[in-house]
């Protein structure tokens, strides 16, 4: 086991990827020697030379073409946009291509090896475009994949799963914890499922969800509830697309509760989905209706980011009015 | 030759590669490195108020983008983007354009904007994110804007302003404005896809806009040379589009001046979109983020800081006898105790109303904003402690 922090999680799950197959290729916006921005890919350029790891030219729907014609080629591509808020621009390539490259040519041909890391999120002071949170976007679209990993222990073992997964699989990345987090993390290769959950902390009285950094708001929140002598079940859904109904839905059979909490904005998010869903699987064992805490129906501000950000006491404050529903 | 009259191309009878480095693109220099003017040159006309008026915004901007980044750096401002050793191409360029003409930026052209007339309190206040910020503090520094100047606001992602010049452009043509518009980007985003539809949509609708392309070398750590393009850099595209292109030095104002002055005359009175290219150099990081020697070396550095823009003004400036030594140190100790009390006063205006935070994503805030923001009212006043900014005057408070 190694101290590492994200970021050197996922540096090292890429290194064991590029060291296991020669086709396992690493490029973005200064991800080449210099590191990429956040240094995510520092050293393997060194290690692996500047054909398995380097720089594109400044235009992501470029990279994500490239990258699906590389991953249809057999090889496996491992693609970095600089931020998710800047995957717009490969929009396209991911909904129309990767997501359907399988189905339309009947399995003639896919980019199962298509990885795309990018980081996502707030509580950086990013303003909009350094801040979104954009799953929900791509939760819509068949035939990708979802990940966004809480921990560097997540990190490494979910990212090696996606790069070696024979499907596309967005990795977002947490930005806020890439240094702030940091653990155990085992020195050698192993995975971790994709579409399983993961129950942080088992309780009796009520589930509360989260993925990627806002689990960490849950667990503060699930603190200052057993403080009150409330005991949560804090579930980290891990992935989005495809997601493991089972685990929440028997959480929610137990606890009869359900607060679901995401960064991005309430309308149309995620939260939304699983709502939905539980009730339909869970709806004679729920004692309170399911609670969302969202960011607002408005672009991520920077002066009130602040009082946007979901944070532990507004997850408190949903738990509490939840159990006194 | 034979024609071919359906394309109105020639024919040829054996098979001929055009080399990718066939057409090269020279650089236009008036002000040479050493403050002189270049032989067979032709000074553009600049009286010496204009001239003055330049030096002047140079000077402001260096001392903003230094007081800034010690700001920065001393947690004052959250981030900061410099644009130091480009001063040139973006005052130049705005200084050979009308009020009336509208500038669309991509996010290092402080320069331009403090032509227009932006005044230091309006730098101050978008940088603090306070109330009186024209962005009603809810973009990161440097993300200016300001309708009154014609200066479009900044937006981060890369090329999305390209072809909304283009756009903005027509509008103008059709209504007869007899103004421009003119659009910065760097080399980095002429990669983007935006690029490539922003200038052939202005060739092909012939509108009064001028491409200013700054090529600063670096898109943040990735080297313009070999790993952003292969080809003779950004200009040769702007012909393939079909427009009149031009490459000039980006550290020579003067250059600059004149080819933005002649592209202008070309937009507004020929309805011809023009690609200019200013080859210059990011002195700085790319931001308070970035530090550059972990990609390049002080030598290339040096190199560069020999071609200084500001200084081979000064020089030029000098010898003229239009400006001293003395004067000019004087103008810089006035501008930077201006910046000073500007920032120290902005530093303490508060960041605006909770209430703002629904304002403007609608022309009117749609009933489920408004229950949203209640929804958040009430958990501040709930913890007051954990909301600091915003908590003290939510009620009642001068909105």
């Amino acid at each position: 086991m190694a101290k590492m922090n994200l970021l050197q999680a996922i540096n090292n799950a890429l290194d064991i990827a590029m060291a296991k197959h020669d086709n396992v290729y690493s490029f973005g916006e200064d991800t080449g020697a210099f590191g990429g921005v956040f240094r995510a890919t520092s050293g393997l350029t060194e290690k692996y030379g500047r054909h398995r790891n380097f720089n594109t030219p400044l235009v992501e729907q470029g990279i994500l073409g490239f990258a699906n014609g590389l991953a249809s080629q057999g090889s496996y591509a491992v693609a970095e946009i600089q931020f998710g808020d800047y995957i717009f621009p490969a929009f396209d390539q991911i909904v129309n291509e990767s997501a359907k490259f399988r189905y339309r040519s009947g399995n003639e041909f896919n980019v199962g090896g298509l990885t795309i890391r990018t980081p996502y999120g707030g509580g950086i002071a990013g303003g909009h475009y350094h801040s979104q949170s954009p799953e929900a976007y791509f939760a819509h679209t068949p035939g990708l994949k979802i990940v966004m990993p809480r921990n560097p222990y997540m990190a490494k073992g979910l990212l090696l799963s996606a790069i070696f997964d024979k499907n596309p699989v967005l990795f977002m990345e947490p930005k806020r914890l890439y240094r702030a987090s940091v653990g155990e993390v085992p020195e050698e290769e192993y995975t971790l499922e994709l579409g399983k959950a993961d129950v942080v902390k088992e309780g009796k009285d009520i589930t509360v969800l989260a993925w990627g950094a806002q689990v960490e708001m849950a667990e503060k929140a699930a603190e200052m509830a057993a403080e009150d002598g409330i005991d949560c079940e804090v579930i980290d859904l891990v992935s989005i697309l495809p997601w493991d109904v089972e685990t929440v839905a028997e959480s929610v059979r137990k606890t009869g509760r359900l607060v679901i909490t995401q960064e991005a904005p309430i309308t149309g998010g995620f939260a939304s989905e699983v709502a939905a869903t539980i009730q339909d699987e869970c709806f004679l064992y729920l004692e309170s209706p399911i609670a969302r805490v969202c960011g607002l129906d408005t672009p991520y501000p920077l002066s009130h980011e602040k009082e946007y950000f979901t944070d532990h006491l507004k997850v408190y404050e949903a738990i509490k009015a939840s159990m006194t529903y | 030759m034979a024609k071919d009259k359906q394309h109105q191309l020639d024919i040829v009878t054996k098979p001929q590669f055009i080399d990718g480095s066939a057409l090269k693109i020279p650089m236009l220099q008036i002000l040479a490195e050493d403050g002189t003017i270049r032989k067979g040159a032709e000074l553009p006309e600049m009286d010496k108020e204009l001239a003055l008026k330049i030096f002047d915004t140079m000077q402001f901007i260096r001392i903003l983008d230094e007081r800034m980044i010690a700001a920065q750096r001393q947690g004052r401002i959250s981030f900061y983007l410099s644009s130091l050793g480009e001063e040139a191409a973006s005052i130049g360029s705005a200084a050979a354009l009308t009020d009336g003409d509208m500038i669309m930026g991509q996010y290092r052209e402080q320069g331009a904007l403090a032509f227009r007339g932006f005044t230091v309190e309006q730098f101050m206040n978008q940088l603090f994110s306070n109330e009186r910020d024209l962005g009603k503090g809810r973009q990161m520094p440097v993300h200016y804007g300001c309708a009154e100047l014609n200066f479009m606001t900044i937006a981060s992602p890369l090329a999305t302003q390209i072809p909304q010049a283009t756009g903005y452009a027509y509008g103008q043509k059709m209504d007869k404005t007899g103004n421009c518009t003119i659009c910065y980007f760097g080399e980095g985003a002429a990669s983007e896809g935006d690029f490539h539809a922003a200038l052939n949509m202005a060739a092909v609708y012939k509108v009064p806009a001028i491409f200013f392309c700054r090529n600063n070398g670096y898109a943040i750590s990735t080297p313009s040379q070999g790993e952003q393009y292969a080809g003779d850099g950004i200009a040769p595209r702007g012909v393939a589009y079909g427009m009149k292109t031009i490459r000039v030095d980006g550290n020579d104002v003067f250059a600059v001046y004149q080819a933005t002055q002649l592209a202008r005359k070309l937009a507004v009175e020929e309805n011809e979109p023009v690609l200019i290219e200013g080859m210059s150099y990011r002195m700085a990081g790319h931001s308070t983020s970035d530090d550059p020697t972990g990609y390049r070396t002080r030598d290339e550095e040096d190199a560069w800081r020999a071609k200084d823009p500001v200084v081979r003004f000064q020089k030029w400036l000098q010898a003229q006898g239009w400006i001293s030594e003395d004067e000019a140190q004087k103008n810089y100790d006035e501008k930077k105790a201006a910046v000073l009390a500007a920032l120290k006063s902005a530093e303490t205006v508060p960041v605006p109303h909770i209430d703002e935070i629904i304002e403007d994503v609608y022309d009117t805030p749609p009933p489920h904003l408004k229950k949203q923001l209640e929804a958040l009212k009430a958990h501040i006043r709930k913890y007051p402690e954990a909301y600091p900014k915003t908590a003290s005057r939510i009620d009642g408070g001068d909105k």
